[in-house]
């Protein structure tokens, strides 16, 4: 019975944020287009847009190889197990001892490698220019993440994301300078890695700038729908990961009734809405920055990780 | 397995580097040469497999030969096993990707005798058991690997390569040989048994770690002795290059663990220092000048210093734990440093294959002259994806598992006690990441500008894929990577008792653990499941595919590349090498190159080409190398005069040193 109820929950979980990944970027965009006093599309149009783009032919560039054709798909799995391994609304998910965080990290990276080399498969300048400053990015990007997750082990006593979740819900938490400034670099990264405002633009196509829709630029049909819905799958995992570390309230413990499990959930769609809010009014009120200087705001992130950890590693032996 | 049965196989390889001599007037020398050597590769591979799976007690054999009154001791043990594994697998996937690549070779004869001595000097390093076999092997092993890089000497490039190859191999031999002379003694026992039965004094040990770290480290390419490695490793012809960074590094590795984990004994607190710091810095800087390469397999050379500095970090850690007593966590840092060194021979051995294919198929290792492969070589393409993917980490391979375990041991470290170890230890974990995420990098540009995109040259148009026994042999080992990712613990459970050996305690058996899940001290912690995780992967990949394929449109239609609307026929307007690495050498410039942009814009009118410049240095060759070489040039200048002297100077130059030593003489005693 145990086994059963967990892995529904796991199931759940993989439909869950299959399905409101779409939704979050739509939330996105529309409060958007209300701070901005623009009436927005649709809160539905991300799915439109997908339906659209799976029934339409795909057209391929007569220099790409089969690594085009099959890395939206690589890109789609890998960015879905990631999400699906990062607790929503319940801890107990099934399979969460198959990866821990470090694995769901480079989970993410695997994605980005298959979506860099995508960019650079048919040959053109502004594929190369995305991959090269996705890559770049995500040389600084990764080692913060890594130390952020340093931090948080060295809190939990586990790079287990369902047992840091259970250990974050628990009393003995209390409030940590180093878990403050872990939450800073998980957002600093969280924004670089979405490609967000400060770091890239998601709304633009031919801005000299633009790392992220300058790799996807050759991408049409089934295959553009496929990296559209992992970008937004990416954007609801690191919303997710971010409330189930700082703000883990609602999350359903693992032998919790079906109530609770309901109440988890209202839970997590009320963070992910919140989430949705706050990135909308943060992405209003910066401007994009220059290419060189995103080197020095995920530098920021780094140095916070990196001194997190070593506050861990001090205060452990006092 | 008696250590009988390894000397004969070596014994073989030996006759057989003779009879390529012989063999050389005949048209099928190379087959011959490379079809025996994969035979015995073979059986010595079979040989160390069953040792290390039947766990005997050690293997001795003494012989009437070097040293008198010592003769020449042999042993093998668990360590010396699996090494004998790494060296004769990848000497057995060399071998047979030669079976191929060798037809190609425009100069056998200056190589197929040099590449079974090679090999055979490789094993018998492994099996010595008494200080002065170890350096003669050891030495054999380098002059094989010297006459292998100079086999195409005419070019200028692999003369100086050559030369600095030799120099670096002289200092790191004799730095071997200084540590064995300190362990030995007083007493002189230059057995490996009497070194350890007589442990030296902390001061002593601390000059043989010194030593240790010099010798077998200027031989594995660590930071700041690895000046030779990106110079020789291109140099040789591919199957050897793999050898030499796949498995000769691995040597040294080994060189390193003897003398340092066993023949030492006890380890004091700080060793663990320099081991790590060199570690860390070889692989932030060997993976900074990797990405700022533009021959294919000068990268790949470089990048080889990133993963020996993993290795280093590892072992450093492994250091840091024993001193302290944590014997479960050194087992771990350990584990992570064989799996490590496992991994790194599969996947450094299979990418310097790729990059002989590609050589073989277009003649170029420029990566600006190539582009477009993965569509004329589909095979090669495959599997240096596959390599690719491996040595940067991403799961499910193998390559991520190594470094996964280092994370985790590196989360065992603020329990040690001493402070200079935990202010050092998260450093080096960031160090460690920042690697990690730069192979990333590096191995997407590797791939990106010589597979994808589109040919930068004829020859790319006109290649095509390569031979079967090379594709065989790729296939081979990128089949190893994917197995090894997927079972790691079949491979935690095999170097257990290695590992028990070396720092007394083991990772907990792994095979008990259900679902096949790695869990390096307790679930609660950290478990990984390679096995599941490739699994999800592939099945959600093929989910998504087929929904989409059966209930919308599964069309496709070939257009011209679309480019914003704008694009541009000609394939240099593609990013190329450089451009790719531009970012990342903008960012790192200060801090790793001292690389400073150089434009030099001609004034209107002028018709000279504007140039644009942005020279790198090696900081270790600055402060290390260039300094020795001037005072070096200095000195000789100054003797220079002592060659123009009169007689009766050079008389009073032989009375004076005369005076002077009977003088030291006498205040001696």
């Amino acid at each position: 019975m145990d086994l059963i109820g967990k892995l529904a929950i796991q199931l759940t979980q993989m439909l869950v944020v299959l399905l409101l990944a779409p939704l979050l970027t739509g939330f996105v965009r529309k409060v958007k287009a209300r701070l901005l006093l623009r009436q927005g599309p649709p809160l539905l149009q991300p799915y439109y847009d997908l339906i659209k783009l799976t029934q339409k032919e795909a057209i391929v560039a007569e220099s790409a190889s089969w690594l085009f054709r099959v890395a939206p798909y690589l890109i789609f799995s890998a960015t879905w197990v990631a999400a699906a391994l990062t607790p929503t609304f319940a801890i107990g998910l099934l399979f969460s001892w198959s990866a821990d965080l470090i694995a769901i990290i480079a989970l993410l990276g695997s994605a980005r490698f298959f979506l860099a080399l995508a960019g650079m498969d048919v040959g053109t300048s502004f594929g190369g220019l995305g991959s090269s400053r996705e890559m770049m990015f995500a040389t600084l990007a990764e080692p913060a993440l890594i130390m952020i997750v340093f931090t948080l082990a060295l809190i939990a006593g586990s790079t287990e994301l369902s047992y840091v979740a259970a250990f974050m819900m628990s009393p003995a938490v209390g409030l940590r300078v180093s878990l403050g400034m872990a939450l800073i670099a998980l957002v600093i990264v969280a924004l670089a890695e979405n490609a967000r405002i400060p770091v890239d633009n998601p709304s633009t196509h031919l801005e000299l700038t633009m790392v992220h829709e300058a790799m996807v630029l050759e991408y049409s049909g089934r295959h553009l729908a496929m990296i559209e819905l992992s970008s937004q799958l990416k954007l609801l995992l690191y919303i997710t990961l971010i409330a189930c570390v700082f703000v883990p309230w609602g999350l359903a413990p693992s032998a919790a009734d079906f109530s609770t499990h309901v109440l988890g959930f209202a839970a997590y769609v009320g963070k992910l809405a919140a989430a949705g809010l706050l990135l909308a009014l943060f992405e209003v009120t910066v401007a994009k920055m220059r290419i060189f200087r995103v080197p020095d705001f995920i530098g920021v992130a780094l140095m916070l990780g990196l001194l997190a950890t070593l506050l861990r590693f001090m205060s452990r032996g006092l | 397995m008696p250590v009988a049965v390894f000397l004969m196989g070596d014994a073989l390889l030996f006759a057989l580097a003779l009879a390529a001599i012989w063999a050389l007037r005949f048209r099928g020398a190379s087959s011959f040469v490379y079809a025996v050597s994969l035979a015995v590769s073979l059986l010595l591979l079979g040989a160390a497999a069953t040792r290390l799976i039947s766990a005997d007690a050690p293997s001795v054999l003494i012989l009437p030969l070097g040293l008198p009154r010592i003769g020449a001791h042999f042993r093998i043990d668990a360590l010396s096993a699996f090494f004998l594994a790494v060296v004769n697998l990848g000497a057995a996937a060399a071998s047979l990707y030669a079976l191929g690549y060798g037809r190609h070779e425009h100069e056998p004869g200056r190589v197929l005798p040099f590449f079974p001595a090679f090999l055979a000097a490789m094993n018998l390093v492994l099996v010595a058991d008494d200080a002065y076999t170890f350096l003669l092997c050891w030495e054999v092993m380098s002059l094989a690997s010297w006459a292998l890089v100079m086999a195409h000497h005419a070019e200028p490039e692999n003369a100086r390569a050559g030369y600095v190859y030799i120099l670096m191999a002289s200092i790191g031999a004799f730095a071997l040989l200084l540590a064995f002379g300190a362990l030995a003694g007083p007493d002189a026992g230059f057995t490996f048994a009497a070194m350890r039965a007589h442990p030296p004094t902390p001061i002593v040990a601390g000059i043989v770690l010194a030593l240790a770290l010099t010798g077998a480290g200027s031989k594995a390419g660590l930071a700041p002795f690895h000046i030779w490695l990106p110079l020789a490793h291109p140099a040789a012809p591919s199957h050897v290059s793999a050898l030499m960074s796949g498995v000769m590094t691995k040597v040294a590795v080994y060189g390193f663990i003897r003398i340092v984990f066993d023949l030492v004994g006890s380890v004091d607190w700080w060793w663990g220092i320099p081991v790590m710091s060199l570690g860390a810095t070889s692989a932030v800087l060997g993976v900074l000048f990797a990405q700022m390469q533009s021959d294919m397999k000068r990268v790949l050379a470089y990048s080889t210093i990133e993963n020996i500095g993993v290795v280093f970090i590892a072992l450093g850690l492994s250091l840091a734990f024993e001193s302290g007593g944590y014997g479960p966590a050194a087992a771990l840092a350990m584990t992570a440093a064989l799996f490590h060194v496992l991994n790194h021979s599969l996947f450094k051995t299979l990418l310097f294959f790729g990059a002989g294919a590609v050589l073989t198929a277009t003649g170029a290792r420029d990566l600006g002259r190539l582009g477009g492969l993965l569509n004329r070589m589909p095979a090669t393409g495959l599997f240096v994806l596959i390599g690719c993917a491996a040595i940067s980490a991403l799961p499910p391979l193998n390559g991520f598992v190594s470094e996964w375990l280092v994370f985790q041991a590196i989360l065992l470290s603020p329990s040690l006690p001493v402070w200079a170890l935990k202010l050092m230890i998260p450093a080096v974990g960031a160090m460690l990441a920042l690697a990690a995420a730069l192979a990333g990098a590096c191995f997407v540009r590797l791939f990106g500008i010589a597979f994808l995109g589109r040919p930068r040259s004829a020859e790319a148009v006109g290649a095509v894929d390569v031979d079967g026994f090379s594709l065989t042999s790729m296939g081979v080992l990128s089949g190893l990577c994917l197995l090894t990712g997927i079972f790691p613990g079949v491979v935690i459970d095999a170097l257990a008792p290695i590992v028990r050996g070396l720092v007394g305690a083991n990772m907990t058996a792994q095979d008990a653990i259900p679902w096949l899940s790695i869990v390096p001290i307790a679930e609660s912690r950290s478990s990984y499941n390679g096995l599941l995780v490739f699994f999800f992967i592939a099945f959600s990949a093929l989910l998504a595919a087929f929904v989409i394929h059966r209930l919308a449109s599964s069309k496709i239609r070939r257009a011209p590349a679309w480019d914003c609307g704008f694009p541009q026929a000609d394939p240099v307007t593609q990013y190329s090498a450089e451009s790719f690495a531009q970012p990342v050498r903008r960012v790192y410039a200060g801090f790793a190159f001292r690389s400073e942009e150089r434009i030099d814009m001609p004034p209107p009118g002028d018709l000279r080409p504007a140039r644009f410049e942005a020279p790198l240095h090696d900081r270790a060759w600055e402060l290390f190398y260039a300094p020795v070489i001037a005072a070096v040039q200095a000195v000789a200048n100054r003797l220079n005069g002592l060659q123009f002297l009169t007689i009766r100077q050079y008389l009073s130059l032989v009375f004076g040193a005369l005076v002077f030593l009977l003088l030291v003489l006498a205040s001696w005693t």
